[in-house]
């Protein structure tokens, strides 16, 4: 599905991105870890177009998405903090944004919008929200357009347990639809259970790419932090992992061409 | 009814008192050049509408040459039509066209030359090198004729009325196109110009050279090549006349050069690219004047003395007055500027602090005239703020004293 | 694209700044044909406005309300809409709502008080300064992040062209007066939007004085059908070529 080769970015001397190679496909929960700064939010706004690699490429099926902006009809995307018109309230948020997409087969997914009951607030300015709530908008925005991608900066982070519940058996939901889902945090625990590979980037490099079973298996740990923990513990003291870094995924490469 | 034409009838048929020549197809004339010299003084020539082709006819009797319907008088382009010479001569009613052209000679489609007491009037003079041109004359009339020249280049265009060496001329109600010069005067004297319209002339509406003692009263001089030149004259009156639309880089409404002891009153200067130019002028009094939407209201330049510009309406004009110098000898007193900015607390009508109708900006363009472009410019304003303040570069001398707060009531012929 | 732009127009119509400037516009141009019995000076004021106070406006008001929707392209970025088509969008949107303001607090005045050419190519040189202030802001904004430095870049041009820039005119004329400068003088004025806006409304407000000496030149070029072309051609490459700068840069950047 996404095909990332060679991505390199710099901020000045900051070296976001060095040298990321990785491939996505259907199916795939993939939570994205590391340290603040570590390039997370980068590579995710990469493959948004947000941000400008300086080299190397993004396939989304198989197509550069330099110049078009069509795949991102396919991605749902909830940022880290979500910014939105002060002056708009959040129904009319939604309406713009259902007017912006190209959505072509017409049906809404509108399950979010109603468990997180955005029904009752759809008259609520966005400048008085609390940071909670406009995390909800972002959500109910990137799941709306059942999109196949679905791409999630911090999902959990400003919200309530409640909220985080229905949030989690959400995206169980769309894993189960097939769909590819890109996660970061820097706290793995509460999205273990959803969790299909693991990525690690730290300064910008990527550490591991992995399934979670093979990471659980080559380490014998049944907690998947403590397993990752432990490879990086490894990694970082000599140098060298029992278990290859990233996995070679030439056979996902040809399956997402 | 019956009997004043019986009377009219043997007045007619009296020989050798008053006859009446009838020239036309199957008259007793073919020709007016037969009728003239047929003719005895006194008698009337009565043509008959038609086509005459004529090379240059002189008449020197005292005759009436009546017009029925405008006969076409035609040149052939190479003749002058009539050359009067005489006195008691009236020419009424002709159409005159396609007189000659001549780079030698002043051809006209009629020449008055040593006469006096001629009228012409009503006739219609097209595509003449020259309208009528009259020299050495006195005591006539040029009245309610129109005319329209060859409007080509300042060399091969003569004058509409062109008059030299006369005395005692009246102009009056002639409407002029397309010459070099509308009206032409050199060298005459005790006449009058009057309810003229003078319109779309190559050079001036009006030429003044050497002429003193002339009126020229209600005239409009529109829309011509350089607008009205007065030059080398003195007791000149310029009164209820209308300067519009002289436009060009040498265009003036009304341009004074050498002129002493005249009176300008109660014209409208509108829309010229100055209004008077003044060069070497004295002594003129400059009074009762609408001055209004000109580049320039006034020029006076510093070669000038003792002029006045007294109750005169100063209204929109990019400048009011510019200058050359920072000599000032003439007076402006009591008119109504529109830029004044001025207050009147003691409530008499007039402002309490002077008017400077110089600004700094003009003198700048006067010095560098490309500096126009920045014409209207916040740059510019501020410049003239600050030299309102504090005088350095405008003449200092050269202000209203007692300005009006309220505009005069002057008639603004439109 | 005009779906986006209805989305900049409502949200700065919301703001209600621009309601504001509308009003004082109206304010100024009605009491201005009220107070003075001679309308014709009350359009010089009006000329003053048109040439000073709607560039400022437009560019202060332009990079305010660039970086105050930062938040909006951000959301709109995640969405597939190509970012030529959303800086475009906020360009269409301010152009549009600031000289729809001017239409209407000068436009009315002008209509109902001084209906003719000068009126007319007085109004149409607001607009056109409008749409070339607001391109030139967004030009500047997009350069940098920081509102301050923006605001500051977007005032530091507005002096330029209304002020510094015609005094280095002036220095250059009056020093080099001895010289030929028509064509140079010509050139000049192409290179400033306000000046050229100024010299189109003044070849109907002052045909008199600019008939005069190298005036008559600007009435020959200016004047003539291919000198109206012209003006028109420079004021639009003064509204594109910023824009299509802007537009170069915005899809360059990272966000």
């Amino acid at each position: 599905m996404i095909t990332i080769k060679n991505l390199h970015k710099k901020f000045k001397k900051l070296h976001a991105l060095n040298d990321v190679s990785a491939s996505f496909s259907r199916g795939q929960v993939v939570s994205l870890i590391g340290p603040n700064g570590s390039g997370k939010t980068t590579l995710i706004k990469s493959i948004l177009g947000i941000v400008k690699p300086d080299a190397g490429s993004i396939l989304f099926a198989g197509k550069s998405i330099d110049k078009q902006v069509a795949y991102r009809d396919n991605i749902g995307y909830m940022p880290q903090i979500g910014r939105y018109p002060d002056n708009m309230k959040i129904g009319q948020v939604i309406e713009m944004v259902k007017n912006i997409r190209n959505h072509k087969d017409g049906t809404l997914d509108d399950e979010l919008f109603f468990d997180f009951k955005m029904d009752e607030m759809q008259d609520k300015n966005m400048r008085s929200l609390s940071g909670g709530t406009r995390q909800k908008v972002s959500a109910v925005l990137a799941f709306l357009f059942n999109p196949d991608v679905l791409i999630l900066d911090e999902p959990t982070a400003g919200l309530d347990p409640l909220a985080s519940e229905i949030l989690k058996d959400k995206i169980i939901k769309e894993k189960k639809k097939g769909k590819l889902i890109l996660i970061t945090s820097h706290v793995l625990s509460d999205l273990d259970e959803l969790t299909t590979d693991v990525m690690y980037l730290q300064d910008g490099k990527l550490h591991l790419y992995q399934t979670v079973e093979n990471i659980k298996q080559q380490t014998g740990e049944t907690r998947l932090e403590k397993a990752i923990a432990q490879v990086m513990k490894r990694y970082l003291k000599d140098g060298t992992a029992t278990i290859p870094m990233t996995e070679n995924r030439e056979a996902d490469y040809a399956k997402a061409i | 009814m019956k009997n004043l034409f019986l009377i009219a009838c043997v007045l007619m048929a009296l020989p050798g008192l008053c006859r009446t020549l009838v020239v036309g197809k199957g008259q007793t004339y073919s020709t007016i050049r037969e009728a003239v010299a047929a003719a005895q003084d006194r008698d009337t020539i009565l043509v008959k509408k038609g086509t005459y082709y004529i090379n240059n006819i002189v008449i020197i009797k005292s005759i009436y040459l009546i017009g029925e319907n405008y006969p076409l008088l035609h040149g052939a382009d190479k003749y002058e039509i009539f050359t009067v010479s005489g006195k008691d001569i009236t020419i009424k009613g002709f159409h005159f066209t396609n007189s000659g052209y001549s780079a030698m000679n002043d051809f006209a489609s009629v020449k008055i030359i040593d006469a006096s007491n001629i009228i012409f009037e009503n006739n219609r003079v097209t595509n003449a090198y020259f309208g009528v041109h009259i020299a050495n004359s006195h005591h006539f009339t040029i009245r309610s004729n129109y005319f329209n020249g060859l409007t080509k280049s300042e060399q091969t265009t003569g004058n509409g009325i062109h008059l030299w060496k006369c005395n005692n001329a009246l102009i009056e109600n002639n409407e002029i196109h397309g010459h070099r010069d509308g009206i032409y005067f050199e060298f005459v004297t005790q006449s009058l110009i009057q309810k003229n319209f003078s319109e779309g002339n190559i050079r001036y509406g009006l030429h003044f050279m050497f002429s003193n003692d002339n009126w020229y009263v209600e005239n409009t001089f529109k829309n011509n090549g350089a607008g009205v030149a007065v030059m080398y004259s003195k007791q000149v009156h310029m009164l209820l006349n209308h300067f519009d639309s002289n436009w060009g880089a040498a265009a003036y409404g009304l341009l004074l050069k050498e002129i002493n002891d005249s009176k300008i009153d109660s014209n409208t200067f509108y829309q010229n690219t100055v209004g008077i130019y003044m060069e070497g002028t004295n002594r003129i009094n400059v009074t009762n004047n609408v001055f209004k939407a000109n580049g320039w209201a006034a020029k006076v330049q510093a070669s000038c003395m003792d002029n006045t510009f007294f109750h005169n309406n100063f209204l929109s004009n990019t400048f009011d007055v510019g200058t050359n110098g920072t000599l000032v000898l003439n007076t402006f007193n009591n008119n109504y500027w529109d830029k004044y900015e001025g207050y009147d607390l003691n409530k008499d009508g007039f402002g309490d602090v002077a008017y400077h109708p110089v600004s700094m900006y003009s003198t700048i363009v006067e010095n560098s005239p490309n500096t126009l472009m920045l014409l209207r410019s916040f740059m510019v304003s501020l410049l003239d703020k600050a030299e309102r303040a504090i005088p350095s570069l405008t003449p200092e001398n050269l202000r209203d004293d007692q300005p009006l707060m309220k505009g005069l009531k002057l008639k603004e012929k439109k | 694209m005009l779906k986006l732009s209805k989305y900049v127009l409502y949200d700065i119509v919301r703001s209600k700044v621009i309601i504001a400037y509308t009003l004082f516009l109206m304010a100024v141009s009605f009491s201005l044909f009220q107070m003075e019995d001679n309308s014709g000076k009350a359009v010089l004021s009006l000329l003053n406005i048109v040439l000073i106070v709607v560039p400022l406006i437009s560019m202060v008001f332009s990079t305010i309300h660039y970086y105050n929707s930062y938040e909006f392209i951000e959301l709109m970025l995640s969405q597939p809409v190509s970012r030529t088509k959303i800086l475009l969008s906020e360009y269409l949107g301010t152009a549009l709502s600031l000289s729809s303001s001017f239409l209407i607090g000068v436009g009315i005045p002008v209509v109902l008080f001084y209906f003719n050419s000068t009126g007319i190519s007085l109004v149409l040189t607001g607009c056109l300064l409008t749409f070339i202030f607001t391109s030139l802001a967004f030009f500047t904004s997009v350069q940098s992040r920081d509102k301050a430095r923006g605001i500051g870049a977007a005032l530091m041009l507005w002096f330029y062209f209304a002020l510094i820039y015609d005094g280095l005119v002036l220095l250059v004329l009056f020093t080099f007066s001895d010289y030929p400068l028509e064509k140079l003088t010509l050139l000049l004025s192409s290179l400033n939007p306000v000046d050229l806006g100024r010299i189109f409304i003044m070849l109907k407000m002052d045909i008199s004085a600019l008939m005069g000496y190298t005036g008559a030149m600007y009435k020959d070029f200016f004047g003539s059908g291919t000198g109206a072309l012209y003006t028109i051609g420079i004021m639009l490459l003064w509204m594109i070529t910023p824009l299509l700068l802007a537009v170069r840069s915005f899809n360059r950047k990272d966000l």
